[in-house]
């Protein structure tokens, strides 16, 4: 890694803002379960295991200061889902939101889909600077006036107020999955949209809530023949006839809803052969697709695995064209990440605005980010210490083996509580935004 | 007054109210409407209302207050006397204070946003009549903008509604700059609200701006995002009819061969409904060269959806492009989509299968059926989806009147007799639902040999709702059949599920023998059915005895009461003395049912005494339905 640049075009990464409470003590509620921006970056949306959902607004860039992009802060604060159970079937229904996705852009309003394991909702975001104002029969308090005293009509008039952000639900889509929803995804044709579950995959019209398409569905007859479930879904950017979901043995199908009105047969498989090199008792788990993002420009998509990303042609299904290592150097210590469940643990990934490079979670708080022209990566940390304004990230290594360099973590210092699950890239600027446990990081790139 | 609400129209001797329509003309602001209904009203407005004497605002006042009460039903219920207040405060005030006010609500919930979109469209004389009309387009512009689309689409209605009442002048200096605001709108939701306006104004502006409506239009068509895509394809063969020949040739062409190859299947299957409108406009002449290829390409579109849509619309499009296009694209279109890789494609394509040959030109209908759809029918009935079977099975009995006796005996009746054994019971249904349309074709004769075996095998299937929908269709086959037919071969069948074991099955058999009755006569009755009906009381199935009892009451009025008082009253008497309270009570429950039917002689001697023996019953319900019927009967 050459110098302290990374990214693209040697970008410095600079510390920006962070969110959320700064003591140890973290309730569960408060732990950010996804963060995503919406389609031109102006507005950043969390949501956490407390079923709240909180987005962040970019104030628009001062004057006095061009060198540095506008602030994210707090727009508008709602609970997006409440904890329910499931009579029938006796099972408590968290409140956790596991994916947020932003609309289009339809009017001035602001639309998102937030999911927690079975019900996804539609929200509404927005802003309120009038109000009516005159009544005939009370004062505007509310008092009653003299009845007598009213001899003509009055029409109420608008006057501007503060502004007010509102988040209203418009609508609700339930009763379509009965296993645990792990993605949601809008088309590009911008009426449908999808949700996956662990063995289905469901078409919906984004204004019609009592019925769903089920287009995918790969449950066996016999449940003791499951072998694999569907751990990611999304819809192609562009093409509104494809999709890809990702499975628990490491595969990718593509589908094209063209073909049939059923997908269960897909048109494409992208799987790597396995190495038997690696082979090992962890191969399977380790291998298991945690996230699948497609590339801007729809001709790639990443999959992220619990050690590497690979990046993947459509056009080519036999291996990735790109893979890289995000944290190689616990290949060694699976044992003891299987035993404290970390290596079930499912890291999402991202790509910049030009699709250049992409970038991922690791444990100890650390992220990473891969250069894709010119294969070079970069490990960074998410940290309170380095939280001064404007301070420039300074780039980590983990040491695998041998002798400690300075500056060099040792693997067996690795907090592995502390760990970057979630990250989001803004749509065009150096912009990040990286979750730690119960902390929103932004960063960006230092402007001269 | 009492009551000042109702005191007020009664004095002015007008009654407004809020079914005013605005075509009566009304434009007095003095006039005062109708309160609103189901409203508690704070009780001091009554008392001071009625003091004063000028009661007739109070009712508006809350009215316009409730427009911002923070309840959406109240909200709701005064835009929907939305006239009533605009009546109240006068045309003048309506434009300067009410529109203005109603313009900023767009916030509002999507109920209360519909109905103001709705109410907008009738309120031209509100405003003053056609010459102030285009005081309604700010409102109903900003309602056009909205995300719920139901509410775009009535905001769009309204403003179609409300163009004819604009002048021509009015048109072009008000309604023409709103449409084009709306087609250059930032946000798709505007754009695809004024592809809908196009047409309505097109024919009543100059030629320069006829010119600018359809740059516009073109400018939607080719749009970034693929809902305004849509709007302006499902628009495009509105827009076409009023344009001139010449324009759509050169326009409508160009911008529909390029929605048929649109990127997104959601576009390019709305460009096949234009087509059935542009194929319609265009001279004979013309369609192959400007229309077809679009067609042919949309009908093996790689997008099942486009295919799917082709077939839904197949009839339509056979129809805009008349016989000799069907003979030639059209037949092998159709056979390829009735072989189509989808299911739904198929489904559709199933559907249209009689419609299809119905419409085939009469010289050569006969032969392309034989030889070119015919094989795919056959095909379809042995189809791996059901409702691909079940949409064939619902029209196949309407070839047999096209291809006549020989050709149904031969090639059609072995497909029904397929269907009519095919193990998803849809399909047998479909197809015994339509067995008439054969029967004219083929006669009885022919119809029992080769359908009624399967028929009576349905009729004793094992699953009871196949049972069932057979019963509903016994009437009609014994009205086709005939008397002597139906005691031959069906009769047997209709007693023997009276005594089925699924209560449903001998509820169906005692309402049909009724219908039976009614189509035979009471003579019949009494000869076939109620000797056996009647035997059934010494069943030893209490079940059996009650189902006795319930055809008698089925039965009655149909048979008469001669044959009610001397065969079946006795019988029924006799069951009083049933050991089971369940066959009594419904004893009481029968005579009450047949009194009316009898003369008043049993009814007094016979009757009463029963139903007398009956109220003094050990069990308790026998005893309330026999004190039932004594009232009822009037035998107290």
């Amino acid at each position: 890694m050459a110098g302290a640049g990374g990214g693209s075009n040697d970008v410095q990464w600079c510390f920006s803002q962070v969110k959320g409470a700064i003591d140890d003590d973290v309730a569960e509620a408060d732990i950010i379960s996804t963060v995503e921006f919406n389609h031109s970056g102006e507005l950043l949306a969390t949501g956490d295991k407390g079923g709240r959902v909180v987005i962040f607004q970019q104030e628009q860039e001062t004057k006095g200061q061009p060198h540095s992009r506008g602030e994210y802060n707090v727009y508008s604060t709602f609970q997006s889902h409440e904890p329910e159970f499931d009579y029938l079937k006796s099972l408590e229904i968290e409140e956790k939101i596991n994916k947020i996705r932003w609309l289009p852009q339809k009017n001035a309003a602001q639309f998102l889909l937030s999911t927690n394991d079975k019900t996804i909702k539609l929200w509404k975001i927005s802003e309120r600077d009038k109000r009516p104002e005159g009544y005939n029969l009370k004062e505007e308090d509310g008092r009653y006036r003299d009845p007598s005293t009213v001899t003509t009509l009055r029409v109420p008039v608008f006057r501007p107020m503060d502004l007010m952000v509102e988040a209203s639900p418009r609508r609700v889509f339930a009763n379509a999955h009965t296993y645990h929803i792990n993605s949601i995804s809008v088309n590009s044709d911008y009426e449908t949209y999808l949700s996956a579950d662990d063995l289905r995959i469901n078409l919906w019209h984004l204004e019609i809530t009592d019925r769903s398409f089920n287009i995918v569905d790969i449950k066996p007859a016999n449940m003791e023949e499951l072998t694999e479930v569907i751990t990611a879904a999304e819809f192609h950017p562009n093409q509104c006839n494809t999709l890809v979901y990702s499975s628990s043995k490491g595969t990718i199908r593509l589908c094209d809803m063209r073909a049939a009105a059923l997908c269960d047969k897909h048109s494409k498989l992208f799987e790597e052969p396995e190495d038997p090199s690696n082979r090992s008792f962890f191969s399977e788990i380790i291998s298991s697709i945690s996230d699948v993002k497609f590339s801007h420009n729809g001709r790639y998509m990443m999959t992220r695995d619990y050690l590497s990303v690979k990046i993947w042609d459509l056009n080519m299904e036999n291996r990735p064209v790109e893979t890289y290592q995000v944290h190689e150097y616990l290949r060694s210590k699976l044992c003891s990440l299987y035993e404290n469940d970390c290596i079930f643990d499912k890291f999402e990934c991202c790509w910049n605005g030009n699709d250049s490079v992409v970038m991922t979670g690791s444990y100890n708080n650390f992220f990473r980010m891969f250069e894709r022209g010119h294969r070079r990566d970069l490990t960074l940390e998410a940290s309170r210490e380095s939280s001064k304004p404007r301070a420039v990230l300074k780039p980590r290594k983990v040491c695998a083996g041998g002798k400690r360099k300075k500056d060099e973590i040792s693997v067996d210092s690795l907090d592995f509580n502390k760990k970057i699950l979630h990250t989001a890239w803004h749509p065009q600027d150096n912009i990040i935004a990286v979750a730690t446990t119960n902390n929103l990081y932004i960063f960006q790139d230092k402007m001269n | 007054t009492a009551c000042p609400i109702q005191g007020h129209g009664g004095r002015e001797g007008t009654h407004p109210g809020q079914n005013t329509s605005p075509s009566q003309g009304t434009s007095s602001g003095t006039r005062t409407p109708d309160p609103p209904e189901s409203r508690t009203w704070p009780l001091i407005v009554f008392k001071m209302a009625g003091a004063d004497g000028d009661d007739s605002l109070y009712p508006i006042a809350v009215l316009i207050d409730e427009l911002r009460n923070e309840d959406v039903q109240l909200r709701l219920n005064s835009i929907k006397k939305l006239s009533t207040i605009a009546l109240a405060l006068g045309v003048e005030r309506t434009r300067t204070e009410l529109l203005p006010f109603l313009t900023d609500t767009i916030y509002d919930e999507d109920e209360v946003l519909l109905a103001l979109a709705e109410q907008l469209g009738n309120f031209t004389m509100l405003v003053g009549g056609p010459e102030y009309v285009h005081c309604l387009l700010p409102p109903l512009e900003s309602l056009a903008t909205v995300e719920e689309t139901v509410v775009r689409d009535k905001a769009v209605e309204s403003l179609r509604k409300i163009s004819h009442e604009h002048s021509p002048v009015d048109l072009e200096v008000h309604f023409e700059p709103l449409v084009k605001r709306l087609a250059s709108g930032d946000w798709f939701t505007s754009r695809t609200s004024a592809c809908g306006l196009f047409s309505v104004c097109y024919p009543r502006v100059s030629s320069t701006v006829k010119a600018e409506i359809r740059q516009h239009f073109r400018t939607l068509c080719s749009d970034d995002t693929p809902m305004v895509r849509r709007a302006a394809a499902s628009k495009l063969g509105e827009f076409a009819k009023v344009l001139e020949l010449e324009y759509v040739k050169s326009d409508i062409i160009s911008l529909f061969t390029a929605l048929a190859s649109d990127e997104q299947d959601s576009v390019r299957l709305l460009a096949v409904e234009a087509c059935v409108s542009i194929a319609t406009l265009l001279p004979q002449e013309d369609l192959e060269a400007l229309v077809m290829p679009t067609l042919r390409q949309a009908a093996e579109d790689k997008s099942w959806r486009v295919r799917y849509m082709v077939a839904d619309k197949f009839s339509e499009l056979q129809k805009a492009v008349g016989p000799e296009i069907t003979k030639n694209d059209l037949v092998p279109a159709f056979q390829n989509l009735l072989k189509d890789c989808e299911a739904e494609v198929r489904a559709a394509a199933a559907n249209k299968v009689k419609e299809f040959c119905e419409n085939l030109p009469e010289d050569s209908r006969e032969t392309i059926i034989m030889s070119h759809i015919l094989p795919c029918v056959k095909e379809l009935v042995s189809d791996t989806n059901q409702h691909v079977k079940s949409a064939l099975a619902s029209v196949i009995m309407g070839l047999s009147t096209i291809l006549g006796k020989d050709n149904t005996i031969e090639h059609l009746l072995p497909l029904f007799l397929a269907q009519l054994k095919d193990e998803c019971p849809e399909v047998r249904l479909n197809i015994i639902s339509n067995l008439d349309c054969v029967n004219e074709v083929i006669g009885i004769r022919q119809l029992s040999q080769s359908l009624l075996p399967a028929i009576v095998e349905l009729a004793e299937d094992a699953k009871w709702r196949v049972r069932l929908a057979i019963i509903e269709y016994m009437p009609l086959l014994a009205g086709q059949l005939g008397v002597e037919f139906f005691d031959e071969k069906l009769n047997s069948l209709c007693m023997a599920w009276l005594v089925d074991h699924v209560y449903a099955i001998r509820e169906a058999a005692t309402c049909n023998l009724m219908k039976l009755v009614e189509k035979f006569g009471a003579e019949w009755a009494q000869n076939t059915i109620v000797p056996k009906v009647l035997g059934m009381a010494n069943d030893p199935n209490y079940l059996h005895r009650m189902t006795t009892l319930f055809c008698i009451n089925a039965l009655s009025e149909a048979c008469g009461q001669d044959i009610t008082t001397k065969q079946m009253l006795p019988v029924v008497l006799k069951m009083s003395n049933d050991q089971v309270a369940n066959v009594r009570f419904n004893v009481a429950k029968s005579l009450q049912k047949i009194g009316p039917v009898l003369d008043s002689n049993a009814l007094q001697t016979e009757v009463k005494p029963v139903l007398e023996k009956l109220a003094t019953d050990q069990d308790m319900d026998v005893k309330y339905f026999a004190q039932e019927a004594i009232s009822v009967l009037a035998l107290a």
